[in-house]
């Protein structure tokens, strides 16, 4: 078998990977028939999100606290990056009765 | 104002009265034609708003009106097309054109602020009464699959236009 050719690889990977735990991570919150899901994310100040949307029509990422504003055309993915820590209720302008929840730790 | 707004109301809720008088639920070729109806109705008042509206946020709700109706009958009529399905002319939906047009004229008549609350909350009262239709006749008589799941999504959309314009009615107060 190959797999000897890979441990080097995989073990490089991995102490990569525990040597920078601090490292952003990206999320991904899709919006499908009206709905943003998962509905409620748990990240990091620093990581990226990819609001993937899934419908036809136009969406926002709306934080009611006015922390981030983010326009979600229709069959587009856009990314932001978190800046401030909080549990974040967010809702679309264009449907308010698209609601989730984003908590950012510090 | 009660009986400006009671008139998309009463022409929907015909929807109830034809089909008992009938004794049948519509039919999804009528079902379509009537959803479509709706959209193109929201689509001809938002466009009229466009132009007329002097309020910043009711030209926006009109522009994201258009937008997202002109969505909605895009995929109904990609639906169609695919069950082979045509469309059909029925009572309800030419009540409701017939009732849209009186609207839209008497809607054109007003000006500045006094239309943008009327615009506002007429499309409040259209919103509700073309939900409520959508829960009580239109989904419950979809026979199709399809037809029913485009029909709820068109109901979770206009239940964000209802609160939407619910939002924006109460800024101009």
């Amino acid at each position: 078998m190959r797999w000897g050719c890979y441990l080097p690889v995989m073990t490089a990977l991995l102490f990569g990977a525990m040597a920078a735990p601090a490292r952003a991570a990206t999320i991904q919150i899709a919006t499908t028939d009206l709905v943003f899901a998962p509905s409620e994310v748990s990240a990091k100040v620093g990581d990226t999100v990819e609001w993937i949307n899934k419908d036809v029509f136009a969406h926002t990422a709306t934080a009611r606290n006015g922390d981030f504003d983010v326009m979600m055309p229709p069959k587009k993915t856009v990314t932001s990056v978190l800046k401030k820590a909080g549990t974040i209720e967010y809702y679309c302008r264009f449907h308010p009765n698209m609601k989730a929840v984003l908590t950012i730790a510090p | 104002m009660f009986i400006r707004l009671s008139a998309a109301i009463a022409a929907l809720s015909l929807l109830g009265n034809a089909a008992l008088a009938q004794g049948a639920k519509p039919t999804d070729p009528q079902i379509a034609h009537i959803a479509y109806t709706a959209g193109v109705i929201d689509i001809n008042a938002a466009k009229q708003a466009i132009a007329k509206a002097s309020n910043k946020d009711v030209k926006s709700f009109a522009q994201d009106m258009v937008r997202d109706h002109e969505a909605v009958n895009k995929q109904a009529l990609d639906l169609v097309k695919k069950l082979k399905v045509t469309p059909e002319d029925n009572d309800t939906s030419k009540t409701l054109s017939k009732q849209a047009t009186e609207k839209l004229a008497e809607l054109d008549k007003l000006k500045g602020a006094e239309y943008d609350k009327a615009y506002v909350a007429n499309e409040v009262a259209y919103h509700k009464a073309v939900n409520g239709a959508l829960e009580t006749q239109l989904i419950p008589s979809a026979s199709n699959a399809e037809l029913k799941s485009l029909l709820q999504t068109g109901l979770k959309i206009f239940q964000g236009h209802q609160q939407h314009a619910e939002q924006v009615a109460a800024k101009l107060k």
